[in-house]
């Protein structure tokens, strides 16, 4: 081999076009590997639920399961919906709703955590939104924590009747998933 | 062989040099994978060392993966195999790469051994190589065994109840003793879903004592150098190359070839190598009418029938991988290629022709013709081993064998040879 080549060589080709289709052929080998890994055509089939809220009466909680995590009901009292209601934007630590059904930046007022007319039913994903941990609040003469909402056992994070955080470590307000009223008293989650 | 443990590696980095100090895995990898001297002429069934190697990476990888979706309980195994194969994210392409890469496996280190057998690869200094080689061998019979009742389809069970009753055989010299090791291995008193969460628990361990094992086999390779189709070994620096990049681009090329054959069996005939039955579930009560091994325990399944007695049948069925063991001793020839041998060379095509036979005799039913046969080449098989090899090795006058690698392939290139690239060692 010439010691002063410039121009590359059909060595430097070889290496060059050996190397590059390895790479390639790698990541696609490669790629199987990981998206076995995902969610399967199962799991998904799954991803919604329809549950039937006539049952569950004023000042009463129900917990669901959807994508193997709780949901939480609650068929909210006027006073628990007065109070979240009066809350002051500014003593909110996350003021965005966290509504998926919202823009990201719709506020987290009261009619932003529920449906239009609807009101009295405030539904969310029950993880707490520090660790993941589900809170207590749901079950009669459980703790609800400071503001009547939930209380996280783990880490001592106090949700209010809207389930937004107020106290403790948690950073975000409880998740509301997607989920439409399809009949009367029958919501239909994810 | 001195130039085994030369190394040209020059750590060029801080850190480089900072680790070599303390622990060359670098210097030593670089002497063994890149400075090592391989035999300038050796063929391409010197390819499949490397792509045994990989099959077993293979296994691993793919059977790890599996391991992630798969229930091994009698209740959930057939089911979520089956949902691997339909609803796992390219589960259909990981589970076949698995069960056909198990056949690829076989037929790999069939290849490997008859080359070794070829060549003369077991006889000194080589035999801890060679029985090494069939330690492998035989976890990866046991590991392919317990793979194969995982399923849990009629071929798996009762696969498993079959191979598992050889050990009841053990009843004709001491009785109960048969039973009690039969009924230890199952966990109960037939073959269960207790049976088959253990058989998963050593299928998955298995695996990673055969690359134990695949280590030392390495390991004494390079202490004393690779054999060559003219049963020579490296002894000059002109009779080597260096590994890389010479044995290691060939090798990539048989690799390839390999992979192209594997492929096509994955994606177009992926349940070709299996059979009809093991996609019906596991039944206790009902024996599927023709039950036969995977094909790559055919051979021995024909030795095992062709016995007419229980305990018999067992003892030449495992003698008949046991006696590979004595094969360094057993072979008396001075010469190690057979390429060199012309008498042997019959009686070796005849042993490969008789292992064949018993392939095809074994899935065959145990019926007149058939075990006739099968009796005929399983006498030819011990034969081969206990009679033909000392008594041939004696006999036969053997072909002048070349005094060196290099002057054989100076020999046949007539002078080209001499722009051929030498060992830098």
């Amino acid at each position: 081999m010439a010691i002063e080549a410039e121009e590359p060589d059909r060595r430097d080709f070889l290496v060059l076009a050996a190397s590059a289709f390895a790479a390639v052929g790698g990541a696609m080998t490669l790629w199987p590997f990981i998206q076995q890994m995902n969610p399967d055509a199962g799991a998904q089939a799954l991803a919604s639920i329809e549950v039937d809220l006539s049952p569950v009466k004023v000042g009463q909680a129900i917990t669901v399961l959807w994508r193997g995590k709780p949901v939480f009901i609650r068929h909210r009292t006027e006073e628990e919906i007065a109070v979240a209601k009066a809350v002051p934007m500014k003593d909110l630590i996350d003021e965005y709703a966290r509504n998926a059904a919202l823009p990201e930046d719709a506020l987290a007022t009261d009619p932003n955590r529920t449906k239009d007319g609807h009101e009295n039913w405030l539904i969310m994903v029950g993880i707490c939104t520090h660790l993941g941990c589900v809170p207590k609040g749901q079950a009669q003469g459980d703790s609800r924590g400071d503001f009547g909402g939930w209380l996280c056992p783990c880490h001592g994070s106090h949700y209010d009747t809207a389930g937004r955080i107020r106290k403790g470590p948690a950073p975000r307000n409880l998740e509301v998933p997607v989920y439409n009223f399809v009949s009367g008293s029958l919501i239909k989650i994810g | 062989m001195s130039g085994i443990s030369y190394s040209s590696y020059k750590p060029t980095t801080k850190v480089g040099k900072w680790m070599d100090e303390r622990l060359p895995v670098g210097r030593m990898f670089h002497a063994q994978f890149v400075d090592f001297p391989t035999p300038r002429n050796l063929n391409y069934w010197w390819t499949f060392g490397g792509i045994l190697s990989f099959c077993l990476m293979a296994q691993i990888v793919t059977g790890i993966v599996l391991a992630m979706h798969y229930q091994p309980s009698g209740e959930m195994a057939f089911d979520s195999v089956e949902r691997i194969r339909r609803d796992v994210n390219f589960g259909w392409l990981i589970r076949n790469l698995h069960a056909v890469g198990a056949s690829m496996f076989f037929i790999a280190a069939y290849v490997h051994i008859f080359r070794g057998l070829y060549y003369g690869s077991y006889k000194a200094p080589r035999e801890i190589l060679w029985i090494i080689g069939v330690i492998i061998f035989i976890v990866m019979m046991a590991t392919a065994f317990m793979g194969y009742s995982l399923p849990w389809g009629q071929m798996s069970f009762w696969g498993v109840t079959v191979i598992t009753n050889l050990f009841s055989s053990i009843d004709s010299i001491v009785p109960g003793l048969g039973t009690t090791v039969v009924e230890w291995l199952w966990g109960g008193y037939s073959v269960t879903g207790v049976t088959l969460n253990r058989f998963f628990s050593l299928h998955y361990l298995l695996p990673f004592v055969l690359a134990g094992l695949v280590v030392l086999h390495v390991w004494a390779l390079h202490v004393v150098g690779q054999n060559s189709p003219m049963g020579l070994d490296v002894k000059t620096p002109s009779d080597g190359v260096p590994f890389t990049p010479y044995a290691t681009s060939k090798d990539a090329v048989g690799m390839f070839a390999f992979l192209l054959f594997f492929c096509w069996f994955a994606f177009f005939l992926p349940d070709y190598l299996g059979h009809a039955d093991n996609y019906v579930e596991a039944n206790p009560l009902v024996t599927p009418p023709h039950i036969v091994p995977e094909w790559y325990f055919l051979p021995f399944y024909a030795i095992l029938r062709a016995i007419p007695s229980k305990l018999g049948g067992v003892i030449a069925m495992f003698g008949a991988i046991a006696i590979l063991v004595l094969v360094p001793w057993l072979d008396t020839s001075k010469v190690r290629s057979t390429k060199y041998r012309p008498l042997y060379r019959w009686f070796f095509w005849l042993f490969v022709f008789s292992c064949v036979a018993l392939g095809w005799l074994g899935s065959k039913p145990a019926e007149a013709e058939y075990v006739f046969w099968a009796r005929v080449f399983t006498f030819y098989y011990f034969a081969h081993f206990i009679v033909v090899m000392p008594l041939v090795g004696w006999f036969e006058k053997p072909l002048k064998v070349p005094g060196s690698i290099t002057e054989a392939v100076l020999a046949k290139n007539k002078g080209a040879a001499a722009a051929a690239p030498a060992a830098k060692s």
